[in-house]
């Protein structure tokens, strides 16, 4: 049986995309996947008793060799901030390519921790700060200093010690451009290195709280128990300056998409499950309501989205093991079309995570489908006809042809790019000043715009002579052009309606990078979790490959 | 060290707040990106011409012809870029294109640098006593290197360059028999032998 790749003009909607969940393909678990054979070493850990100094870690294969540096300093409790106009932090950390000298690290200790205005060179890869979760580890500081392990509750209702507020990568502020890095094998995948820099500062977060427990009472002192480190992440807060990327890099977005819809297909055509695969698949579900169980968040937005995943979850393993047969033939396909007629869209697009679990041939090679070499795709194919542009735009922009930008809820928000810290930010155009510098993110408005003005052109008009005389309009004949070939690669919405919802763009990207547990502050900012119920360094030789459903169980 | 990426990024942006439309903005970016990959004063170069701009009107050339000469002060190197990129299907088809009056021509080379793969022929420019060959947007070369780029061209002249061998027959002939020298004169039983297919394929 063929199963077509579903519509992205139903997938590519932001409610939808905002309903997605981390899977196999998630960047976080195929970073664990490709470097569990890595020599892990903890090779500097110079801090003072009260965990402040310096730290470095690395991953070792063969030649390559990459380290992260770390930076802890004493900072006071109102300098602390997630936001990212913040100045300082209680940790910052920079992923150097190879072993750092002594000058390097000397360099490297006057530029990491200044983030944005500090200069990094081509030897380092990524950039990242961390604040302490201050409640969670003074709390397991003073537990642990007593020789007590820390209250489980506590932890698991935060899930992390540290939380950085970001990571910057591929040539920001210096650090090494990914041209020069590209065809290492290892790291041919999204975000990889920034995965690694994630993952190596939450083990250094484990050492410092043990280290500074220790010199608090070093002879009662014990360490954090491996179980409850493993269950314990690195948080993250995140605010308008990823929702950007997934609009500038089209490309990239498709491939990520297509990966997903890919693997859906696949598993949807098959014709006989075994036995194994339809029970491993049945755990996950079964052991992922913990997952949902223990989600906190104070957003009714949130709230809403998790009962009623909760529920639709509830009654999907009803269905599952009372009314269904996975000896039927093409079984995933029936449960899809079940999820599709019965349950909610973020219930759908966790099952259909979920549903990867069993399918490493079909989720490993498409993990290698996930970059992509933008520039490839940036010339517009200018000898094409209006005509052609037209039936582009028409057969792949349909929904977005049906807006009226002229009511002002449509035409309601701008993007924009603040000053102060080179931030993007979402702004009400008719209550706030600056749309005249609106950045180029309209997107569904400015197809429309482009294919108004495409129906007075002559069909045979050439699309270079077209934009000899419309070049405000050629950011969106390139993306259109694009679209053709990569069907995933645009958001099928409006980026600048009154209704829009900017954290359902976070999430996307979020959940690509395997983030669990989404926590909105507001509509423009969440907190997450990343590797809470991975492997520790020492553990990735031999690791259940399901850990992201076995955290606290 | 500025990395590319921020170059990019920052000429993308500072195109815009010139006037430039943000399509075009990004193709600026990405053509002074590449002139400083190749070790060019891309920035340098838009910097000065921006600032020249300020008090200098440069005249826009859309459509390219084989003979384009600016009727004001000197033609605009980056409207003069795009046109060309996106008109490469019909001049590559002129044997020489000339352009009279170009500021800043080392931006405008920067767009022949990417027209040069577009259209998958070398690109030879001339102007005044300088010469440059555009390699598929692989490498650029030329004989001014660590020189000064000139601020205005009064002249250039660009041919598109046949894909042809660069040797004669009889180079190749002679280095391919060297060639042949690691080969071995098969004997009768080495041709009844050593290879997988059949002697004949008339069955």
């Amino acid at each position: 049986m063929k199963i077509e790749l579903r519509d992205p003009n139903e997938i590519m909607k932001l409610s939808r995309l905002g309903s997605f969940h981390q899977s196999k393909l998630s960047f976080l678990r195929s970073f664990l996947n490709e470097f569990k054979d890595w020599e892990f070493k903890r090779d500097i850990f110079n801090l003072n008793e009260n965990g402040y100094g310096e730290a470095v870690y690395s991953f070792k294969k063969e030649n390559r060799v990459y380290s992260l540096v770390c930076f802890a300093n004493d900072i006071k409790d109102d300098e602390r901030s997630d936001r990212v106009i913040a100045t300082k932090w209680d940790a910052a950390f920079t992923l150097h390519d190879g072993i750092p000298t002594k000058n390097d690290i000397e360099r490297l200790k006057n530029e990491v921790p200044k983030q944005e205005v500090g200069r990094l060179s081509y030897k380092e890869l990524t950039l990242s700060r961390a604040n302490k979760s201050v409640r969670v580890f003074n709390h397991v500081v003073e537990s642990l200093s007593k020789g007590n392990q820390p209250d489980l509750d506590l932890l698991s209702k935060v899930g992390y010690l540290y939380r950085t507020t970001a990571v910057y990568g591929s040539g920001k502020f210096g650090l090494a451009d990914r041209f020069r890095i590209k065809n290492r094998q290892e790291i041919n995948g999204p975000f990889r290195l920034e995965m690694m820099l994630v993952y190596l500062v939450r083990q250094f977060t484990f050492d410092q709280v043990n280290h500074v427990a220790h010199y608090k009472d070093p002879k009662n002192a014990v360490k954090l128990d491996e179980k409850i480190s493993k269950n314990l992440g690195i948080g993250n807060s995140t605010g308008l300056g990823m929702a950007p990327f997934i609009v500038n890099h089209p490309t990239l977005l498709n491939n990520w998409i297509l990966s997903r819809e890919t693997a859906l297909k696949e598993i949807r055509e098959i014709k006989n499950i075994k036995d194994e695969d339809s029970k491993l698949f049945i755990e996950c579900v079964k052991k992922s309501l913990t997952n949902i169980t223990s989600w906190n968040t104070d957003s009714e937005y949130q709230q809403i989205k998790i009962k009623s995943l909760l529920s639709d979850v509830k009654k999907f393993l009803n269905y599952i093991e009372n009314k269904f047969d996975f000896k039927t033939e093409y079984a995933f396909n029936k449960i899809y079309l079940w999820l599709e007629d019965q349950t909610c869209e973020e219930c759908i697009e966790y099952i259909v995570s979920i549903m990867m679990e069993p399918y490493n041939n079909i989720t490993e090679p498409l993990v290698k489908n996930m970059s992509s070499d933008e520039d490839k795709y940036f010339n517009i194919p200018t000898s094409r006809t209006v005509e052609e542009l037209k039936i582009i735009i028409e057969n792949k922009y349909p929904n977005i042809l049906d807006i009226n930008f002229e009511k002002k809820e449509n035409n309601q928000n701008f993007w924009f790019i603040s000053k102060n810290k080179e931030e993007p930010r979402l702004a009400d155009r008719f209550e706030e000043h600056g749309s005249e510098l609106e950045q180029p993110l309209a997107i569904a408005r400015d197809i429309k715009k482009l294919y108004e003005k495409l129906l007075s052109e002559k069909n045979n008009l050439t699309i270079a002579q077209f934009l000899s005389s419309n070049s405000e309009l050629r950011h969106v004949v390139r993306r259109a052009f694009i679209v053709e070939k990569f069907p995933y690669s645009e958001i099928q919405d409006n980026t600048i309606g009154k209704s829009i919802v900017p954290i359902d763009m976070l999430r996307l990207k979020l959940s690509f990078f395997g983030a669990l547990k989404f926590d909105p502050r507001s509509d423009k900012w969440l907190r997450i979790c990343m590797f809470q119920g991975a492997p520790l360094p020492t553990q990735l030789k031999n690791y259940d490959e399901q850990w992201v459903y076995k955290v606290n169980n | 060290m500025r990395s590319l990426s921020e170059i990019e990024t920052a000429v993308k942006r500072a195109s815009r707040s010139v006037g430039f439309s943000w399509g075009n903005s990004e193709e600026i970016g990405k053509s002074i990106r590449q002139l400083e990959l190749f070790g060019l004063q891309g920035v340098k170069n838009l910097n000065q011409y921006y600032k020249d701009k300020e008090t200098k009107k440069f005249e826009d050339l859309n459509l390219i012809n084989e003979k384009n000469e600016a009727s004001l002060e000197a033609y605009c190197p980056i409207i003069v870029g795009i046109s060309f990129l996106d008109q490469i299907k019909s001049v590559e088809n002129f044997k020489i294109i000339k352009f009279k009056k170009i500021a800043y021509p080392l931006i405008f080379l920067s767009f022949l640098s990417r027209a040069s793969e577009i259209s998958g022929k070398k690109i030879h420019a001339k102007f005044d006593q300088n010469e440059i060959l555009f390699n598929l947007n692989v490498n650029i070369c030329s004989n001014f290197l660590n020189q000064e780029f000139p601020i205005f061209a009064n002249e250039i002249e660009i041919k598109f360059l046949n894909n042809e061998d660069s040797f004669t027959e009889s180079e190749w002939n002679s280095l391919y028999e060297l060639a042949e020298n690691t080969f071995v004169e098969e004997s009768d039983s080495l041709k009844q032998g050593a290879a997988g297919a059949g002697l004949t394929d008339n069955d």
